[in-house]
């Protein structure tokens, strides 16, 4: 049986256009606005869903995020209420990928074989672990095996093409392009660099390309969704959801997520262009 | 197997103590630490850089340090003779200048330009200041805004110094959001910044980095002691925040089994589910944060938690990964002194010795004599004094209710 991800990238394939990835916190602002969020996602545009885990030491990410996690871990989100989220979710949706992504910290504690069972339970689908790079991800991968969970890897500026090769072996589900050497919510990378960037990640692998990082507007989102496989926008949507109150930050991020998915979907007609 | 040998090789090629270590960094930093060691490994093995560090270490920081008899503290408790290495009278007050010493002559041989540190009671901070000033190179510290608040002298000495103090208010604004930031700044200048990490902790290779360059500390006092006294001691004693200053006075020992290597923890108030300590090994349990696995204060979904000591210098949810290993192989002993054991301590090294110390090797103090006196007449013990305590003074006098 093909994944949840596989099926998706196979059917955008086919139509011809990139994936609108959409992060947000769980439990941000609290646990039943986060849910509402999610669940009104698929049909606002969202074509896959990050679901961020709340860490006290989000290292590799910036204000918006950092914050966004003081507010879930305050409204008592944590590792478990991630997966109640992500499983809540899977009842409403059967077909779009939810991806985990945080830090290694709350998995350690957790267990690696048992956050794998768990979230093979809730029906997510794969987990970024920020800080677990290939060299420390091997418990990772030998509990997430066993019930075909994806490990997506990330990639980065400084990553060459030697380590590259370290970076793809192991990975599956699609590889996350940071498309700036920075923490998250930054500025973004140019076209020009995204563009050759993904053409040198191209030639190493089949596995499809996922630019994140700095892409906030409609469209740095449509310029990016003519190269890439997939275009992931997060601080955008935190920040949305930082400005306040409950049914208005759900109004708010879904209405956003229309406008980048509509970007995103109309990128490759308007450009006329066959990848 | 023999169990010295494994000691010495320790980390292993993928900078791991048993489970603790490691490098679990975010991918865009991985080329970094992996640069940084392969120039570490071209040092170590160039004579030159060596011959440079042993250079500024006689003439600029003022070693060796002496290994001082503490006559007075010894009849005191009539018990074990009690030596203190004296660190404390090295160029800037402390041990942190024998690791940033280090780290700028490797930062230079990599043709780094630009410094970033962490601090916390500004130690780091000023001792990193402090070799940017001599070697020319622009410096920036993270710390806390909690921090800068408490620590105000040494924020202005860092600027004496020419260092951009660049406050932190993400998190609870202390040191670890200060590691957070530098790690951040980081990650967004990879190609010309060297990030000085303070304390042996951190992805692989600083914790061995920082051991290798702290560990002149144990090499001196081994001699020391052996030409003072013509045997070694029973028991070396330091305190621990990351552990920087133990793990380069345990070192050298490791290999000589008859040596007890006792570490000295923060208990803050008390070591209990309050967390009004910073005790990580003795209150904690292993996890993995700023780049290693090892002891950290944290509740059960692994949220790391601030800890406390009147000591801002061990006011830090972890501790260096080689002391998380040397506590589950039983190797080393990690014991714990309360701020108000280190207070008291504080009071009779003044008192007794004429030596006002650091309030971070005060909780090392605290435990020498109940040391002393398990070794009894015939024992030997070592102190590391890592830090003068005139940075102290209004800490302790606001802990007296003395006003200045």
């Amino acid at each position: 049986m093909m994944s949840r991800l596989s099926t998706r990238f196979a059917s955008l394939k086919r139509a011809n256009r990139a994936a609108l990835v959409t992060y947000i916190m769980a439990s941000d602002p609290d646990h039943e606005t986060c849910f509402e969020i999610l669940r009104g996602l698929p049909a606002a545009g969202a074509d896959i869903i990050e679901l961020g885990f709340p860490f006290t030491d989000p290292m590799a990410d910036g204000p918006s995020i950092q914050k966004a996690a003081l507010r879930a871990l305050k409204a008592g989100g944590s590792l478990q209420q991630t997966l109640e989220l992500a499983r809540r979710f899977r009842e409403t949706n059967k077909e779009t990928p939810l991806i985990l992504m945080g830090y290694a910290n709350p998995i350690e504690i957790m267990g690696y074989d048992a956050f794998a069972r768990a979230m093979h339970a809730s029906g997510a689908d794969g987990a970024i672990v920020v800080d677990l790079p290939p060299e420390e991800d091997a418990p990772l991968r030998a509990a997430f095996t066993p019930h075909d969970l994806s490990i997506i890897r990330l990639a980065t500026p400084t990553t060459d093409d030697t380590r590259l090769t370290k970076v793809l072996d192991g990975a599956s589900g699609f590889l996350y392009y940071v498309s700036v050497a920075g923490v998250t919510g930054a500025n973004a990378a140019t076209s020009e660099a995204v563009t050759a960037a993904i053409a040198r990640l191209k030639r190493a692998t089949d596995l499809p390309i996922a630019v994140g990082f700095g892409v906030r507007e409609p469209e740095a989102a449509r310029a990016i969704a003519q190269v890439a496989d997939a275009v992931v926008v997060g601080s955008a949507f935190v920040e949305e959801i930082a400005a306040g109150g409950k049914k208005e930050a759900v109004e708010r991020v879904l209405h956003k997520v229309k406008l980048l998915s509509e970007a995103v979907r109309t990128a490759r007609s308007q450009e006329g262009k066959i990848p | 197997m023999d169990a010295r040998k494994n000691w010495q090789d320790l980390p292993d090629a993928q900078g791991r103590f048993g489970q603790y270590g490691g490098r679990f960094v975010a991918e865009t930093l991985m080329p970094l630490v992996l640069d940084l060691e392969r120039a570490y490994r071209d040092a170590q093995a160039d004579p030159a850089f060596a011959a440079t560090m042993a250079d500024f270490w006689t003439h600029y920081v003022g070693r060796p340090s002496p290994l001082y008899f503490a006559e007075r503290m010894t009849e005191h408790f009539g018990a074990a003779k009690i030596y203190f290495k004296r660190d404390e009278l090295n160029h800037t007050g402390a041990h942190k200048i024998n690791n940033c010493l280090g780290q700028i002559l490797l930062a230079i041989r990599m043709g780094k330009t630009r410094i970033i540190a962490e601090t916390g009671a500004g130690q780091h901070g000023v001792a990193t200041a402090t070799v940017c000033a001599r070697f020319g190179l622009p410096c920036v510290v993270f710390m806390g805004a909690t921090d800068i608040e408490r620590q105000k002298p040494n924020v202005f000495r860092m600027k004496l110094l020419g260092a951009e103090v660049r406050p932190v208010t993400s998190g609870a604004a202390t040191l670890k959001d200060a590691m957070n930031e530098a790690l951040r700044d980081w990650v967004t200048n990879v190609h010309d910044t060297f990030y000085c990490i303070g304390t042996a902790a951190g992805p692989h290779p600083y914790p061995e980095m920082v051991r290798d360059f702290q560990s002149i500390i144990g090499r001196e006092a081994r001699a020391q002691i052996l030409e003072r006294e013509g045997r070694l001691p029973d028991a070396v004693m330091a305190c621990i925040g990351g552990g920087s200053n133990a793990i380069g006075l345990f070192h050298p020992f490791i290999d000589d089994e008859s040596v007890r290597l006792i570490g000295v923890e923060a208990a803050g108030r008390g070591i209990d589910e309050r967390f009004e300590h910073s005790a990580a090994i003795n209150g904690g349990r292993p996890g993995v944060l700023h780049g290693n696995r090892t002891y950290l204060l944290q509740n059960d979904d692994g949220q790391i938690l601030e800890g406390h000591s009147i000591s801002a210098g061990l006011d830090y949810p972890g501790v260096g990964p080689e002391h998380s290993y040397l506590h589950d192989i039983g190797r080393a002993q990690y014991l714990s002194a309360t701020d108000n054991e280190a207070l008291a301590a504080f009071q009779l090294c003044a008192s007794l010795e004429g030596i006002l110390p650091a309030l971070e090797p005060s909780h090392a103090l605290a435990r020498v004599g109940d040391v002393a006196k398990e070794l009894g007449k015939d024992g030997l013990l070592i102190m590391n004094l890592c830090g003068r305590g005139d940075k102290d003074v209004f800490t302790v006098a606001d802990a007296l209710g003395v006003t200045l």
